[in-house]
């Protein structure tokens, strides 16, 4: 052991007055300095489509479909203390919602979207509600157990259309209509999150993951706050289920696959727990990378797990939450 | 009669399924996601020995037991152990591990071992041949089934209860840090539990197994009916555990025979669900009075 | 009982397991009064809390506040019939600053009945009953995260969260446990202005002195038994209660 000890410092930057999220402007240099990252992002992620050809956008709008996945599970594990692991579950509800309401009735997805959302939120929220009454992993097991469930019986019944799925359903207007709906959807989830874990709503929530019983005890009904929880999550992943059949004109079993379930989870991870937006950036970059291992199949799965045990074993805080701290503070080694 | 005989092999199948996973609840509260993955690994290791390395059969069990409750101890050592009391990541952690070793099979199985296409991992059953019982014919693997069951419940009694090992494993399950305070060391312990979870999973599969094929999509149904077995039974419960076992598999059996095989996952989704709406601590769960104290 | 009994508990029991946590627990509860139950630890009486409010069902007897049977109803039900309580292991809701802690209760359904409409502005609400349970509003105080708070601040919050559901009825677990004297002496006022308001107190206690100070009857219990009932001089008389309860402290 050297006999000069080092540590490290960390110093916040630029804006003087803060505590814990609250900030005091005084200054147009301050107030870039806060809106800069979050303007560059949006205005980035709304500029992108430009630039990419039309395979490059189908990439994008799996990203975004991720990126929502993503944000639900962020919202429930960290900010509701629910740990899905069955995201394809509302992918599956949404998605063939949609497509049968297309398939058989002839609705227009414009049409069919918002209404297999909702529907696909309430039959999502029902069935997980049994789980809810208890803590700890019941959820995680049952929300795991679903999507396969609904494979299996649907298989197994042959029901709308069995393992080969029906195809040739209807498609969005055009490539600009899939795009920006889908980015549209990111950013105002996203944005309505935040302000949700802030009000009274997300308050709640957040002390009921802390400690429950002081909650029972102040007269709140946890059951009520967490099924409005997970129809909140619900909603955002079975749009990305109605919005991916029309994007793709199919839907299937696969809809219900692991993908869906582990992609979102990983890119969370990666991003940072509790950042929301990081979920969404891990979504971006974990979903080309994704395409561009298109050719190994499975091994695409493994290759996420991967990812996901060495951020969460090495670099829990995920990479948002590091550039946040980089870009808020200076480090400095000094020597003790 | 058919019913009777076969639900009771089924319920033991299903109960040898879920008694490593509660074993390794009970004890470390880590809920192993890796539990199914293990089973199939665990087969398709015993399949290699056998037809590549040609091993004798029993050989071949012994040395993928082994494996397996090796593999367990890493899976603790290497990735659980720095998780430990933060409940999120260790469900996402075991998660993770169990979609890594399925869908890494996953590829085996059909990207080919050796150019293999298909389903052609089959393990041999123990003894060839069938019996008639009261005039229903059982092969001799579903009898050997029954009574390695009883033989392990047997065991695994013996164990916890009567060497020092097995009463550490309980007492860290029953309070853990009254046990730390008397010198259980909670780690080993747990990494013990996961290890013999993974063998008990692997023994389950060697039994199991030459009933049919192995397959990856076998690692999610395995993993199905052990949660479901475990929510049913009430998670962390053994007696819950095999009494589950029992009303699934009888369940399942006599639905299986009036309405088709079809309804079998429909039924235990019902019965999952009926389950969690009246008894939410499951058959025999501890879990709702330990939660409600403050 | 001198005034109309609010809260009613009859012949309640409760088994864990073998043991017999509660049983077979009776007694009545005047509005205004100040209830203080004691006994040895382990004796029950932080089982029969939560029994009372619905943290635990209990296995046999009734449970009737205000003349309604609340027996088996979900905790959060009886909160918002205004019988509320405080938890013997303070657990705040770390993460948030220690205003914000009264968001929940503030959010309740009976709070929301009882002061008519829109709260106004929620978080000014929710710092002027910590002024008044004596955190310093000028102070940061009530803006740091609940966890860096001080022991007798976690007291006053958690007897602020109650509070906040403007309740009939509070039970206190343990409210002075782990206080120093001062700290006390600074809750002790406090608790008193509550009794001047009309409010009902039940206090568990294990510091004897400040709890006579403040109540008009005490119960003893022992091995989950009713041993003794009645105002504190007589009971601290009480032969079997000196000998389940004070008696072993004599000895040490």
């Amino acid at each position: 052991m050297p006999k000069t000890a080092r540590r490290k410092k960390r110093l916040d930057r630029s804006v003087k007055v803060r505590t814990e999220g609250l900030y005091a402007l005084t200054s147009w240099s301050e107030i870039t300095y806060l809106l800069l990252p979050r303007l560059v992002l949006i205005m980035g992620l709304l500029s992108l489509p430009f630039f990419l050809d039309m395979y490059w956008q189908r990439v994008l709008c799996a990203a975004g479909i991720y990126g929502l996945l993503a944000l639900g599970f962020d919202f429930l594990a960290e900010f509701v203390g629910l740990v899905c692991l069955g995201g394809a579950f509302f992918i599956g509800a949404g998605g063939y919602i949609s497509g049968l309401l297309n398939a058989y009735l002839g609705l227009s997805p414009l049409v069919c979207i918002p209404i297999a959302t909702v529907a696909g939120a309430v039959i999502s929220t029902l069935v997980l509600v049994p789980a809810l009454r208890l803590r700890g992993i019941y959820f995680a097991i049952v929300s795991f157990m679903f999507p396969l469930f609904a494979v299996y019986i649907i298989v197994a019944l042959s029901a709308f259309g069995g393992t080969e799925g029906i195809s040739a359903l209807d498609n969005l207007p055009n490539q600009w209509v899939e795009v920006y709906l889908i980015l549209a959807a990111v950013l105002v989830s996203l944005f309505l999150l935040r302000r949700l874990v802030d009000e009274d709503m997300g308050l709640i929530l957040r002390a009921i993951k802390d400690n429950d019983q002081a909650v029972k005890a102040s007269g709140i009904s946890i059951t009520t706050y967490k099924i409005r929880a997970v129809f909140i999550a619900a909603l955002i992943g079975c749009f990305g289920g109605a919005y991916l059949t029309h994007l793709y004109g199919w839907l299937g079993i696969s809809l219900f696959g692991m993908d869906f379930s582990i992609l979102p989870i990983a890119a969370t991870v990666m991003g940072g727990m509790g950042t929301l937006a990081g979920g969404v950036l891990g979504a971006l970059l974990l979903t080309p990378l994704s395409e561009a291992l298109r050719g190994f199949g499975q091994l695409r799965v493994v290759l996420y797990c991967f990812i996901l045990l060495l951020f969460i074993v090495y670099k829990p805080e995920g990479f948002l939450s590091y550039f946040q701290r980089k870009y808020h503070q200076f480090e400095l080694w000094e020597e003790v | 009669m058919e019913i009777i005989i076969y639900g009771t092999v089924n319920s033991v199948i299903y109960a040898l399924i879920a008694v490593g996973f509660t074993l390794v609840y009970g004890v470390s509260r880590v809920p192993n996601f890796a539990h199914g993955s293990i089973y199939v690994l665990v087969g398709f290791l015993t399949w290699t020995f056998i037809n590549s390395i040609h091993l004798h059969y029993a050989v071949a069990i012994v040395l993928s037991l082994l494996v397996a409750s090796f593999l367990g101890l890493i899976i603790y050592r290497f990735v659980l152990i720095r998780l430990r009391g933060m409940a999120t990541s260790e469900i996402i952690a075991s998660f993770a591990v169990s979609l890594i070793i399925l869908e890494g099979l996953r590829l085996q199985g059909i990207a080919g071992f050796k150019g293999f296409i298909g389903p052609f991992y089959v393990l041999p059953p123990f003894f060839q041949g069938k019996i008639s019982i009261l005039g229903v014919f059982v092969d001799y693997q579903r009898l050997i089934i029954i009574a390695a069951c009883f033989v392990l419940v047997a065991a695994l009694w013996i164990f916890t209860h009567y060497t020092k090992m097995g009463l550490s494993l309980r007492a860290i399950a029953q309070d853990e840090r009254a046990a730390m305070m008397l010198g259980v060391h909670a780690d080993k312990t747990a990494m013990l539990s996961l290890s013999i979870g993974s063998a008990l999973a692997g023994l389950a599969a060697v039994l199991i197994l030459p009933l049919g094929n192995i397959t990856a999509e076998m690692g999610y149904k395995v993993l199905i009916y052990a949660l479901a077995v475990c929510i049913i039974g009430g998670l962390g419960s053994w007696v819950g555990a095999i009494l589950a076992a029992f009303v699934i598999g009888f369940a399942m059996k006599i639905s299986t025979a009036l309405f088709g095989a079809v309804w079998e996952s429909v039924v235990l989704v019902g019965t999952i669900i009926l389950i969690l709406l009246v008894r939410p601590s499951g058959l025999l769960g501890k879990q709702k009075e330990l939660e409600e104290r403050v | 009982m001198k005034a109309e009994v609010i809260l009613e508990v009859n012949s309640i029991s409760k088994t864990f397991g073998g043991v017999h946590a509660v049983s077979d627990v009776s007694f009545a509860l005047g509005k205004g009064e100040v209830l203080g139950i004691i006994g040895p630890n382990g004796s029950g009486k932080t089982t029969l809390v939560n029994l009372i409010t619905g943290f635990v069902q209990p296995d046999s007897g009734k449970v009737i506040f205000k003349a309604s049977d609340i027996t088996g109803m979900p905790s959060y039900k009886i909160a918002n019939l205004g019988l509320t309580r405080t938890f013997q292991v303070m657990r705040p809701y770390y993460s948030l600053p220690a205003f914000k802690n009264l968001i929940i209760p503030l959010n309740s359904p009976r709070v929301k009945k009882t002061r008519s409409g829109r709260l106004g502005d929620i978080d000014a609400v929710a710092i002027d009953i910590l002024e008044e349970i004596g955190f310093e509003r000028d102070a940061r105080v009530p803006y740091k995260p609940a966890g860096s708070l001080p022991l007798g601040y976690l007291k006053r919050l958690e007897l602020a969260r109650c509070l906040a559901l403007s309740p009939e009825v509070i039970i206190c677990d343990e409210i002075f446990s782990g206080l120093s004297m001062s700290e006390i002496a600074g809750l002790l006022p406090l608790l008193e202005k509550l009794q001047m308001q009309g409010v009902t107190l039940v206090m568990i206690e294990h510091r004897l002195r400040e709890l006579f100070r403040l109540a008009d009857r005490v119960i003893v219990m022992n091995f989950g038994q009713k041993i003794a009932d009645g105002i504190p001089e007589d009971v601290m008389e009480d032969e079997e209660v000196k000998k389940a309860y004070l008696g072993r402290e004599r000895k040490k």
